[in-house]
């Protein structure tokens, strides 16, 4: 597994930086990738993994710094542009047509034609010769649709090959497969990495990375962390430079405020789960208690909180709201039962962009009341208005269209449509991601206000820093399932290894 | 020996599930074909079949064309207007400013691909919805077609009387020059379809419209050209509409896009784009003529039933391919 | 944050003005009306005669009722980003549905007018209600696309019709039946007040229940709009409900009108007129944004253009290619990529616009 002596630099990118509308994405960035080598990307979401890769294929370009490819410097400002000069990508959502032949997505855009109309003899001959060449024996006759994930990856790697490629691209290949299938990716990776192959394999799944790479680079809040040996990386040291050491923030919880050991449990789920999204997991939050749920991308964590909230229904597993049992069937079930959910992806479920703050604000109070009762005008403004400033949301006015707010103030105003419905428990899902740290702040410090209140708080994080100055209790989950518990006065370590797993060793 | 390999080839090939989109409108019509012909006396002559085309000529181009489009996960609603427009227009030429039909053709040729190369560009251009854009161009050919002329005129030129009169023997039944211009129109089709890059990246876009853009594949002029081929298409068949009628008007064709839409759906082809055969749609169409054929040989139902009939049958393939929608995703679903 | 600008077209008030949602068809309707005032001396006047008020504008307004009842159906059905194209084909079949009905109930109770009157208006709107559920359900549940979905009753509806009427024109001998159209009430056609009633009554809902707020949250986010959990499916299948009621509605009225019903014919291409009624009312065809009101100055838009042709003594085809390029202009406008390219074009109109 070790790198073969002084490898070639195939593609070196140096000093890269991108902003996007007033937030850094990428800053001074550098990457290396070297032919015969599988090198991973890490990093958490919001690191810049996806705006260089971004970069990298032509679908944005940079603000600074430049690219070079076999030593000639390139600036691809279109994904075909990227493809012909040698960077091929195959992203998770394999990015070929499903309804065409395997045969025809291999290819596509190129085919060998006779008497001017397409050779279907030469093209089925090439897809075969070419899928060989991946280790793949499959009828490519049949429509991509048919195939599994794993098998249309395997062919969109081997359309990747047909157009010579030099450097290949692998975003989140594992996301959708089973062992089996992971492993015979790799078998693939492997070949291909000895035919001279660049491989960049971006993963957060930290097994796989040790087990099929070469190198890995670290990426952090838009900043290179370092580029490492795998050899001579240990797992928790990965973590602690994927997560590691924020500025400090707002003070952690007074202790007095801790919730009683005896208070009411708001919610509780035995065995809750949903095929090939979370193994079955017991979670029990109770009334004042923040739960940190701990864990890196991928874990489960959002799933959980899907189903907690009605989004999606359980395989498996029961929930209890209250002590009673709860059969959520549609997010506003779950409303109407005093839950609260601020989502992950806050523009596209959170916040409508194309309404007012105000309107904004009051609408899911307005759907816990039912279509028939309303809040007059005044009583809209006035709560509007209470939760704006109670947040400190920056605003010109409540009628200010919500898609013309900052991240961090969206944000905020999603958290003030919850609160107007005065919840039972409130989860939180990533609420501090990719926002400016004041309104990180204030979200925090209204989260312990909100616990010393009596609310329960579900609170999700990859941020271990955060996670444990806020919370009572944190539980941590690995690969979509819970492994584990610890109190609010553990140590980062503690966490950092149930995260990490059992390989590697804690510091 | 070599018919009964190929029979099994063909069989076996069959049952790949692409085939299975073709199997459905054959297997239906030729159903639909015996069960007709054990009730109606007559119904199996060859002549019979050889009317189903001659009569309907002018919807198989049309729906050729819309094929296409269709495939492409677009729609066109002007071509029943395209028709009459170049109904209209030849028929003004020809016999108002004593132009030669084969000029006046060319001219309407041109016109209705132009008109469809429009509508195309501002679908692609703006990002607009093809449903709203293809009814607006719906509207502004019928418009043309009247201001042109309100009422019908008639084509009396000996060129156009003469083509229109002869039959071409096939099988032992007869063919107008509108039929064979059809049976043409739909093997260039299927050759255009499955033999060359522009057919092939219509199935992309209609897959993907991202993934086909990421592969390299030419979307926004292949966008662009479906629409014209779909213009050009339905000019073609206003031209032997006009053949069939020997009259240029403005209400031909009232509604004819609604039937092109079912027999392209009935042909197997889905409304959302990427799957689908032309020679489906040449099933489909025979598949709605014999309908008709079928009511007039019963002469008990009124042919009000043609419209429900049609209704219940593109109502049937629409919930069908829903479920075949609903299936697919499962196996390859991350 | 913002630059200032002291030129004209940049004064807030102005741009607060101009940005209006109603400002734009209110101005081309005012300019129509005036353009016609202008050329055609006497177009604007108002005469009371017999105790009823004439004029063309209360003619545009009578003649405008059905197109506007459906607009407004259209609006809704639009603003949860669907699409209702079978209202031509519904209001044939309403139409026929009352004239059948109505002269049915007429042979069996002779010499009644009121009783078959009642019949007919109860059986044509449960038909068309009927037909807004099968529409909203194919949608919601078996979850096809709206123009799958309502093409089948476009294709079905009309050959329905034609089957009740057996292809043949049913006529319809009932006077309080043609007062529905034609009659008088208080000096104003009875249809207006159809139309006011329901106006009334729809703004009234929307903005005194929640369903405005619900509606254009579906429209502009549904995904966002469930996690805050609206219940689209309901809501979305009573718009449908609606819009199949409001196109039995104008079958009515355009029957009434006639005493007639003709299922051949009726509503040939009103879905068109509705869906430009709508685009040029303001309502965005993409869903979410949506304006009755405008939707009502749209459907009146159209119809003094078609007045408008017809007194300038333009060839009434002229109508047809009007509305095309109509629909081709407000759609370009509307598109995001045509603003885009504008705004490449011309700095000074990105008036400080945030993305």
């Amino acid at each position: 597994m070790s790198a073969p002596a002084s490898p070639s630099v195939v593609l070196h990118a140096t000093g890269v930086g991108k902003r996007f509308a007033g937030s850094v994405a990428l800053d001074g960035v550098e990457l290396c990738l070297r032919a015969g080598e599988i090198h991973a990307l890490m990093g958490q979401n919001g690191a810049g993994k996806s705006t260089l890769i971004k970069l990298l294929t032509g679908v944005i370009s940079a603000d600074s710094g430049q690219v070079s490819l076999d030593g000639r410097l390139v600036a691809p400002t279109t994904p075909v542009q990227a493809q012909a000069l040698g960077i091929s990508t195959v992203y998770q959502e394999v990015n070929l047509c499903p309804n065409l032949s395997v045969a025809e997505n291999i290819f596509a855009g190129r085919y060998p034609r006779r008497f001017g109309f397409i050779d279907w003899r030469a093209v089925r001959r090439g897809s075969r010769d070419v899928l060989a060449a991946v280790g793949l024996d499959i009828n490519v006759d049949r429509p991509l649709a048919t195939y599994s994930v794993a098998i249309q990856q395997m062919v969109a790697i081997a359309r990747a090959i047909g157009v010579s490629a030099r450097v290949l691209i692998l975003d989140e290949p594992t996301s959708s497969l089973d062992e089996g299938e992971v492993q015979e990716l790799f078998k693939v990776m492997r070949r291909l990495r000895e035919q001279g192959l660049a491989i960049m394999f971006v993963t957060h799944f930290l097994d796989q990375v040790y087990a099929v790479s070469d190198r890995i680079t670290v990426l952090r809040n838009g900043r290179r962390v370092g580029e490492y040996l795998a050899d001579e990386l240990p797992q928790p040291a990965l973590v602690s430079a994927m997560v590691g050491r924020e500025i400090a923030l707002a003070e952690g919880r007074d202790s007095e405020h801790r919730p009683a050991a005896d208070a009411p449990v708001v919610l509780s789920a035995h065995g809750l789960g949903r095929r090939g999204k979370l193994h079955a997991t017991d979670i029990q939050v109770r009334r004042g208690e923040v739960l940190g749920l701990a864990g890196l991308l991928g874990s489960g964590r959002t799933e959980l909180a899907r189903l907690l909230f009605g989004l999606d229904r359980p395989g498996e597993g029961r929930l209890d709201i209250q002590g009673e049992a709860a059969d959520l069937h549609h997010p506003a079930d779950a409303v109407a039962q005093g839950l609260a959910l601020c989502p992950e992806e806050r523009k596209t479920e959170g916040i409508i962009a194309e309404l007012s703050v105000r309107e904004n604000v009051v609408l899911a109070l307005q759907t816990r009341m039912g279509w028939r009762r309303t809040l007059s005008r005044t009583q809209q403004e006035a709560l509007a208005t209470k939760l704006v400033k109670a947040l400190g949301v920056k605003t010109a006015s409540i009628e200010t269209l919500a898609g013309q707010l900052s991240g961090g103030n969206q944000q905020k105003v999603v958290l003030a449509r919850w609160l107007a419905t005065a919840p039972r428990l409130l989860i939180l899902d990533e609420p501090t991601r990719g926002i400016d740290i004041a309104a990180k702040q204030d979200i925090m410090a209204e989260v312990v206000r909100l616990a010393g209140q009596g609310m329960a708080v579900l609170f999700i994080s990859a941020e271990i820093e955060e996670v444990l100055r806020l919370c009572d209790r944190i539980a941590v989950l690995r690969e979509r399932r819970k492994v584990g518990e610890l109190p609010g006065g553990c140590s980062e370590q503690e966490i950092l290894a149930l995260i990490a797993g059992d390989a590697g060793e804690v510091a | 020996m070599n018919a009964a390999r190929s029979i099994a080839a063909f069989i076996g090939g069959a049952r790949e599930a692409r085939h299975l989109a073709l199997a459905v409108p054959l297997g239906l019509f030729v159903a639909m074909a015996l069960v007709g012909g054990v009730f109606y006396d007559g119904l199996l002559a060859p002549q019979v079949f050889a009317n189903l085309l001659i009569d309907n000529a002018f919807l198989l181009i049309t729906a050729v064309g819309l094929t296409f489009v269709i495939l492409t996960g677009g729609i066109d609603l002007s071509v029943g207007a395209v028709i009459a427009l170049s109904t209209v227009l030849q028929a003004a030429l020809i016999q108002r400013h004593g132009w030669h039909p084969l000029a006046a053709i060319s001219v309407v040729l041109l016109l209705g691909t132009g008109l469809g190369a429009c509508m195309g560009l501002l679908i692609q251009r703006y990002t607009l919805q093809p449903f709203v854009v293809t009814l607006a161009g719906m509207f502004l050919a019928r418009g043309l077609a009247t201001l042109i002329s309100v009422d019908s005129i008639g084509i009396d030129h000996p060129f156009m009387a003469a083509v229109a009169s002869i039959r071409i023997p096939l099988l032992g039944a007869s063919l107008s020059v509108g039929a064979l211009v059809a049976l043409v129109v739909v093997a260039a089709g299927v050759l255009l379809a499955g033999f060359t890059s522009f057919g092939r990246a219509v199935y992309a876009i209609g897959g993907n419209p991202q993934s086909a853009s990421l592969m390299g594949l030419p979307v926004a002029s292949t966008v662009i050209r479906v629409y014209a081929l779909s213009g050009f298409c339905s000019a073609l068949a206003g031209v032997v509409y006009a053949l069939y009628m020997l009259s240029g008007y403005s209400q031909h064709a009232l509604g004819l896009e609604l039937d092109a839409i079912a027999a392209v759906v009935i042909g197997g082809t889905l409304l959302t784009g990427g799957r689908g055969h032309v020679a489906g749609t040449l099933f489909g169409v025979l598949i709605l003529g014999l309908i008709q054929t079928l009511i007039a040989f019963d002469g008990r139902l009124s042919s009000w039933w043609t419209r429900i009939a049609i209704g219940l049958l593109l109502l049937m393939f629409c919930l069908l391919q829903r479920l075949l929608v609903r299936r697919a995703p499962e196996q390859g679903e991350s | 944050m913002v630059p200032v600008s002291t030129s004209f077209a940049t004064q807030p008030w102005l741009r607060r003005f101009v940005a209006q949602p109603l400002f734009w068809p209110l101005l081309t309707l005012a300019l129509l009306l005036l353009g016609n005032g202008v050329f055609n001396p006497g177009f604007l006047a108002l005469h009371w005669r017999d105790g009823h008020l004439y004029g063309n504008l209360i003619d545009i307004g009578n003649r405008a009722a059905p197109l506007i009842l459906v607009s407004l159906g259209m609006t809704l059905v639009i603003a949860v980003r669907g699409l209702d194209i079978s209202v031509g084909a519904v209001l044939a079949l309403t139409a026929t549905v009352a004239a059948w009905t109505l002269t049915q109930v007429q042979a069996a109770h002779a010499g009644s007018n009121l009783l078959p009157l009642a019949w007919a208006i109860v059986a044509a709107l449960t038909v068309a209600a009927l037909c807004g559920l099968w529409n909203g359900l194919l949608v919601v549940k078996v979850g096809m696309q709206p123009i799958v979905a309502t093409l089948i009753l476009m294709v079905a509806g009309r050959g329905v019709a034609q089957l009740i009427s057996g292809g043949q024109i049913i006529t319809v001998y009932c006077a309080p039946y043609g007062f529905l159209a034609n009659g008088f009430l208080l000096g104003l056609p009875f249809p207006l007040y159809v139309v006011a009633t329901v106006f009334v009554g729809l703004q009234w809902l929307l903005r005194h229940s929640a369903l405005g707020l619900f509606t254009s949250a579906i429209g502009h986010n549904p995904i966002a709009a469930k996690v805050a959990g609206v219940r689209a499916g309901a809501i979305i299948l009573a718009t449908y409900i609606f819009c199949g009621l409001s196109a039995g509605m104008a079958g009515v009225l355009v029957s009434a009108n006639v005493d007639s019903a003709d299922a051949n014919n009726a509503g040939q291409l009103f879905e068109l007129d509705a869906i430009l009624a709508v685009s040029i009312g303001g309502s965005l065809l993409s869903g979410g944004r949506f304006s009755l009101a405008g939707s009502l100055i749209g459907a009146l838009i159209l119809q003094t253009m078609t007045s408008t042709i017809y007194a300038v003594g333009l060839p009434p085809q002229l109508n047809l290619v009007v509305k095309a390029v109509l629909v081709f202009v407000v759609m370009v406008l509307q598109s995001a990529d045509f603003r885009s390219q504008v705004r490449a074009w011309l700095p000074w109109v990105r008036k400080g616009e945030q993305t």
